[in-house]
């Protein structure tokens, strides 16, 4: 049988339980543990928890703790702060009359921000599975990063082994779960391989459950994530976020939500990203292939504007509940403006939008690409204003958008891209069924919105958008 | 000394070399991989028609679509049935 104090000198009801432990050290042995420095007098032997490796072993939360050991050293009995009964009882102690029944302890200095991780780091051995890279003290951190090829080309965040658990804390999945394979290289994807990319790509903890379903998203095979990594078309992956997360973790749908400024829109696709470059190998000249690329492929991500939309989200289109949160990837191409100023009745305004989806790819072609409607607050009301919809706007715009298949064809209007010839005689869809998606999101202010075209091998044959629940 | 954990597969060679590239095309069999994209196969069947002038054997093959990495299947078969493959990569 073994008895354990954890102290530390600046809490004050370690300092009214001083006296006692002084007395009883003089009768029994009593292992002490100071966090810091000792109070006791010389004589009084301490063992000082500098480091704070027996607090982070004994999983000390508050201080004093009284803790007692049978001879194996398994946990008997834990006493936490002052419990006068309790405190009497496990030292076989009286207590003086003049002290309090209860008193709370202080914070334990393990718990101290960022000492869970640091501790871990030092101290436990068994968490992380991937291999560490040593740098040279005098070495810049940032720089290393570069000179070891794992940068998108802006700065990353170093991921170090505190950075790492940190962000580990954001889920409760394994760290050793497999998430998949991620192409080109068909690596086995564990998320602490997606934290590492996380905490270079600059995310908060918060946001790893959205990156780790997108990064599970990204792999089902109807996504095609090899295909659009390895193609010469623009696209690359977009991650639009519904549901309550969206508030949770402070992503913005408003004003610049396509654009630059907050923190989750901006890192959440750049940590799918630097998954796809620094553990599936898909690099830029490399089996990415694209001849323009778009600024985007340095990562794209958006929440849908939910509470200021009168329609049902895309994620509600897709059969998820209000309550859920999720995450959409889209095979993405830039943003390409509409402008429409004048339109105030629907059937207008849905023409504009018809005559701008046109152009996606090319004004000639037609079921190749998809494409993401983003329609914007004054836009919106115009359709609300008028009892429209989303199903009575796509079913404006999908009658809108048959094409008469003379002017498509190779050749028509002396243009030879084009349809082949045998659509001729036909009416084309600009899309393919469910190929139009429609979205809520962008400022108050602006008689705006915008097509994010897709890759022009969309559908079963290219990528299918994917949803995925956030867990 | 400080410590970074890697963000990579950690399966990638650091070094990859070509397999040896064949001297002669004579008694090879060339396997032309059609990966379905507009035109790959007008350049195949011309491709075809010079091996063959030449002498070499040709098998055809085609992916099911450009957008996806071949079928196992498809590469097992090129790979035990071919000596060397040309893919017809653009339209």
């Amino acid at each position: 049988m073994k008895t354990s104090v954890f102290l530390k000198n600046t809490c004050e009801t370690c300092t009214l339980v001083g006296p006692l432990v002084e007395k009883y050290v003089e009768t029994d042995a009593l292992e002490i543990y100071f966090q810091g420095d000792s109070f006791f007098s010389s004589n009084v032997p301490v063992i000082q928890d500098l480091d704070l490796a027996f607090s982070w072993k004994a999983a000390i939360s508050i201080v004093p703790t009284l803790i007692r050991t049978d001879d194996l050293g398994s946990e008997i009995e834990r006493v936490e702060g002052w419990d006068a009964d309790k405190w009497a009882e496990l030292l076989s102690i009286r207590v003086p009359d003049d002290f309090p029944k209860f008193k709370p302890g202080c914070a334990s200095d393990t718990l101290a921000p960022g000492m869970e991780q640091k501790l871990a780091a030092l101290f436990d051995k068994s968490i992380l599975k991937s291999r560490e890279i040593s740098i040279s003290s005098d070495e810049d951190g940032i720089e290393a990063c570069y000179d070891r090829s794992w940068s998108d080309g802006l700065p990353v965040v170093p991921p170090t082994k505190e950075r790492v658990l940190k962000m580990l804390s954001g889920t409760d999945r394994d760290p050793s779960e497999v998430l998949g394979r991620v192409p080109p290289n068909l690596v086995e994807c564990t998320v602490e391989k997606v934290a590492v990319n996380a905490v270079l790509a600059g995310c908060l903890p918060e946001y790893m459950r959205v990156v780790v379903a997108s990064v599970e998203a990204a792999l089902e095979d109807e996504f095609c994530m090899h295909g659009l990594l390895a193609t010469t078309y623009f696209s690359g992956p977009l991650i639009i976020v519904n549901g309550p997360v969206v508030q949770e973790i402070g992503m913005n749908a408003h004003g610049n939500a396509l654009g630059q400024g907050n923190r989750a829109n901006a890192t959440i696709g750049r940590a799918l990203q630097l998954v796809i470059r620094n553990i599936g190998g898909g690099k830029p000249q490399g089996v990415d292939r694209a001849a323009f690329g778009t600024p985007g492929k340095l990562g794209f991500c958006f929440a849908e504007d939910e509470a200021g939309s009168c329609w049902e989200s895309l994620a509600e289109e897709k059969g998820f509940g209000s309550n859920e949160s999720t995450v959409t990837l889209f095979a993405a191409d830039g943003v390409q403006a509409i402008v429409d100023q004048k339109s105030r009745d629907p059937e207008s305004l849905a023409r504009t939008f018809a005559s701008a989806l046109k152009s996606v790819g090319h004004p000639k072609l037609a079921l190749a690409s998809d494409a993401i409607l983003v329609i914007s607050p004054e836009h919106e009301r115009v359709f609300r204003l008028a009892g429209w919809s989303k199903v009575d706007l796509k079913a404006s715009l999908n009658k809108l958008l048959f094409m008469p298949g003379k002017e498509l064809v190779e050749g028509a209007g002396g243009i030879a891209e084009g349809l082949p010839a045998k659509f001729r005689t036909r009416s084309v869809p600009k899309f393919r069924d469910g190929g139009l998606m429609i979205v809520r999101a962008g400022g108050k202010a602006g008689m705006f919105s915008a097509i994010i075209p897709g890759w022009g091998a969309s559908g079963k044959l290219g990528s299918v958008p994917v949803t995925r629940k956030i867990l | 000394m400080k410590k970074f954990i890697d963000p990579t597969g950690e399966l990638e060679a650091s070094e990859r070399f070509p397999l040896p590239r064949l001297e002669s095309l004579k008694s090879k069999t060339v396997g032309l991989l059609d990966i379905s994209k507009p035109k790959g196969n007008i350049f195949l069947d011309s491709l075809e028609t010079k091996l063959r002038e030449s002498n070499v054997l040709v098998r055809r093959f085609s992916k099911p679509t450009f957008t996806r990495v071949a079928p196992i299947s498809l590469k097992d078969e090129i790979t035990r049935t071919c000596d060397a493959v040309i893919e017809a990569l653009a339209d």
